[in-house]
């Protein structure tokens, strides 16, 4: 019995893991690897030729897509960790008013959120046209439809999800080792490089983690406010899968996206420090 | 396309109404969760069902009986609507004792298809009885996997005596075997005067002067149907050099920074805005722009445009057939068809309608008795001889066409 306990002791989460995760992997799995149409039924041929086919037929809008994921992420951080910083620093007894604040706007459907900046956004909206109006810009200038809006939006929509995780790192900061290396004549600017910044990167790491990998395969984006030339690998996948009923090249360009972001994370993992992303993961 | 006059008049009143604009928008957003149905679709084999036979047809019905209750699945703002009842199905089911679960279930037709198509694929109930399809694609996959029953002519007298004789036998459905129309709608230009001079061809969708101005349609059928007219070619005899020859059109005028997005319903949004001034679009939609008083226009260009139909359908694991076709019969009848048309402002298969929309607006008066008016003068809702006579369907596809169909049109959508 001793000698079975341990595997007991995991047999809930793995079995939860097993229902959830495995099954419906490897099923997802079988399906790209098989050949045929809805009609006529689909057959396993474990046609491992199609990962080649779809990367090819499809690269453009795979690395668009990375491309969209790692800028939105980078200006996400830019943009979140002030404000985190802020929060944690100078929130004083208003902080948890200040992250309602911030999680405040997921009390709204994304998809109406989204919505909502095609009107702010539109040609002759409220941004657009004051700045028109007074020759800012020119006439034909539009932001919705271009890859500046989906980008944009990326950010909008993910942003607490990098501004929570940085917050909790800052916040868990003991103030009193700033203090230290302020005793030990560290100037602030040296104070937050030495001290308070490699202390919260493993919250930049996780805030990374929840903001690209999503970023990357999101698609009501770049349906909503993007335009013909800003489709991204989560739209091929949506109308292979719901338009074309071709399970076999959306579930094998799933797949490819699934590894790429794999590989991805751990060589990003690897460069920072594997410790501190299982610390960052663990959390 | 030939077209008998008496249509027309159903053909035009029909074209009116916008289906909401969120139709296809909300259906595509949903499509995370349909994903995860159909994924389990693929481990279903799908099967190529044979058509049926006469006696099939007499069979499934022999057995079947009225159990009176319907469950009916349609688009969104697609029926008469009265204070959130519906007065055609209060008075149906005052008629023949049916009660009805009347559900808005349908934003978009590939992701109903998505959703229903494992269900009906293992036999499960999907929960309607009655539900609406779009010809096209999916409706003839629908028919080719035997997910319809066939229906029993003998029980639709109503259709047979009232619909117009163009809605019969329609190249996607021969004799109507599994479908009869719910209504018709047109794909043609909208443009906003303002900005667009008057528009006659589809070439102006091609106009250099517009530039980051255009919005054509998503869908592939749409889209290949407006490069097949721009290159002078009938969608119903094209072959693969003419897809060809009218994508290579059509990647161009992306190529050329004219098109601004490939729209679905949101298109009405982005000309009512000004994002876009000239578009493809369909007729209700613009109908109920103009009704609301905004200054837009719709024309069916001089080489052509598209009719497409929505039909109505039992699924195979229908827990109440009979209900069903009795309730397709029913709206057969003019003084029905009437009460839908008059709501839903799409072209109605039952051209006997016109004369009760005027009759019943002689009746009315002050606005109810002018929008009356409108919805039969309408050239929106009443196309005029000429525009019908232009008018194509998306063209049939079998399923190996179809796969180069989308290959060759679905890359222009989605780069």
């Amino acid at each position: 019995m001793k000698r079975f306990a341990p595997y007991l002791l995991i047999l809930p989460g793995g079995l939860w893991l097993a229902i959830f995760l495995v099954v419906p992997m490897v099923f997802m799995a079988s399906v790209s690897t098989q050949e045929g149409d809805v009609v006529n039924g689909f057959v396993q041929t474990f046609n491992l030729s199609i990962y080649g086919d779809v990367l090819s037929q499809y690269g453009t809008q795979f690395l668009r897509s990375a491309g969209y994921g790692l800028v939105a992420t980078v200006v996400s951080i830019v943009l979140a960790y002030p404000m985190a910083y802020w929060i944690a620093f100078r929130g004083g007894s208003r902080k948890s008013t200040y992250l309602l604040l911030v999680l405040l706007p997921f009390f709204v459907s994304f998809v109406l959120r989204t919505v909502s900046w095609k009107f702010l956004l539109a040609d002759n909206g409220l941004l657009l046209s004051p700045l028109k109006s007074l020759g800012l810009v020119p006439d034909d200038f539009h932001v919705l439809q271009t890859t500046v809006a989906v980008i944009g939006g990326l950010v909008y929509n993910y942003l607490p999800f990098m501004i929570l995780p940085i917050y909790v790192a800052l916040e868990r900061v003991d103030p009193r080792v700033v203090e230290a290396a302020q005793d030990l004549y560290a100037a602030r600017r040296q104070a937050f490089t030495k001290v308070v910044l490699p202390l919260s990167l493993p919250g930049v790491f996780a805030g990374v983690l929840m903001t690209f990998v999503p970023m990357t395969a999101d698609y009501v984006n770049a349906e909503i406010l993007g335009g013909p030339a800003n489709t991204m690998i989560g739209n091929i996948i949506q109308s292979r899968f719901l338009v074309n009923n071709d399970y076999p090249s959306a579930a094998a360009l799933s797949f490819a996206l699934m590894a790429a972001m794999l590989i991805g994370i751990f060589a990003y993992a690897r460069a920072l420090g594997t410790e501190n992303v299982l610390e960052a993961a663990a959390r | 396309m030939h077209q008998d006059s008496s249509l027309d008049a159903a053909l035009l009143r029909g074209m009116t109404r916008p289906r909401s604009v969120t139709r296809r928008d909300a259906f595509r957003l949903a499509g995370l969760s349909a994903a995860g149905l159909a994924l389990t679709a693929c481990g279903v084999q799908g099967k190529k069902a044979a058509p049926p036979q006469k006696d099939a047809v007499a069979d499934y019905w022999a057995s079947k009986k009225k159990n009176g209750t319907l469950r009916f699945a349609n688009w969104t703002l697609y029926i008469d609507k009265e204070d959130g009842r519906s007065p055609s199905l209060e008075k149906f089911t005052a008629d023949t004792g049916i009660k009805v679960t009347y559900t808005e279930a349908i934003q978009d037709t590939p992701s109903f298809f998505g959703k229903i198509q494992p269900l009906l694929a293992s036999g499960t109930d999907i929960g309607y009885d009655v539900m609406v399809i779009t010809n096209g694609i999916h409706l003839s996959k629908a028919i080719a996997l035997g997910y319809l029953v066939p229906l029993d002519h003998s029980k639709l007298p109503n259709f047979a005596a009232n619909a117009a004789e163009k809605v019969k036998n329609p190249t996607w459905d021969p004799n109507n075997t599994y479908t009869v129309p719910w209504t018709a709608g047109l794909t043609g230009i909208a443009y906003n005067p303002k900005y667009v001079d008057e528009v006659t061809s589809v070439n102006d969708l091609w106009n250099p002067k517009y530039k980051g101005k255009v919005g054509m349609m998503l869908d592939p059928q749409e889209v290949a149907n407006f490069g097949m007219f721009a290159e002078g070619i009938d969608p119903d005899k094209s072959t693969e050099a003419d897809w060809r020859k009218a994508a290579a059109r059509l990647q161009k005028q992306r190529d050329d920074g004219l098109v601004r997005k490939y729209y679905e319903n949101d298109y009405v949004d982005a000309l009512a805005r000004g994002d876009i001034w000239i578009t493809m679009a369909w007729s209700g939609d613009i109908f109920q722009q103009v009704a609301e008083g905004k200054d837009i226009k719709f024309v069916i260009p001089q080489e052509g445009g598209t009719i497409w139909t929505d039909n109505l359908c039992i699924p195979k694991t229908a827990q109440n057939p009979l209900d069903a076709l009795t309730y397709m019969d029913y709206v057969y009848q003019p003084k029905i068809a009437t009460m839908l048309v008059e709501a839903i402002n799409y072209i109605t298969p039952v051209p006997s309608t016109k004369d009760l929309v005027l009759a019943d607006a002689a009746k009315a008066s002050g606005d109810d008795k002018k929008s009356l008016e409108q919805l039969a003068n309408s050239p929106m809702i009443y196309p005029a001889e000429a525009d019908m006579a232009r008018l194509r369907s998306f063209r049939a596809l079998t399923i190996a066409e179809e796969k180069v169909f989308e290959s060759v049109f679905q890359p222009i959508t989605q780069g």
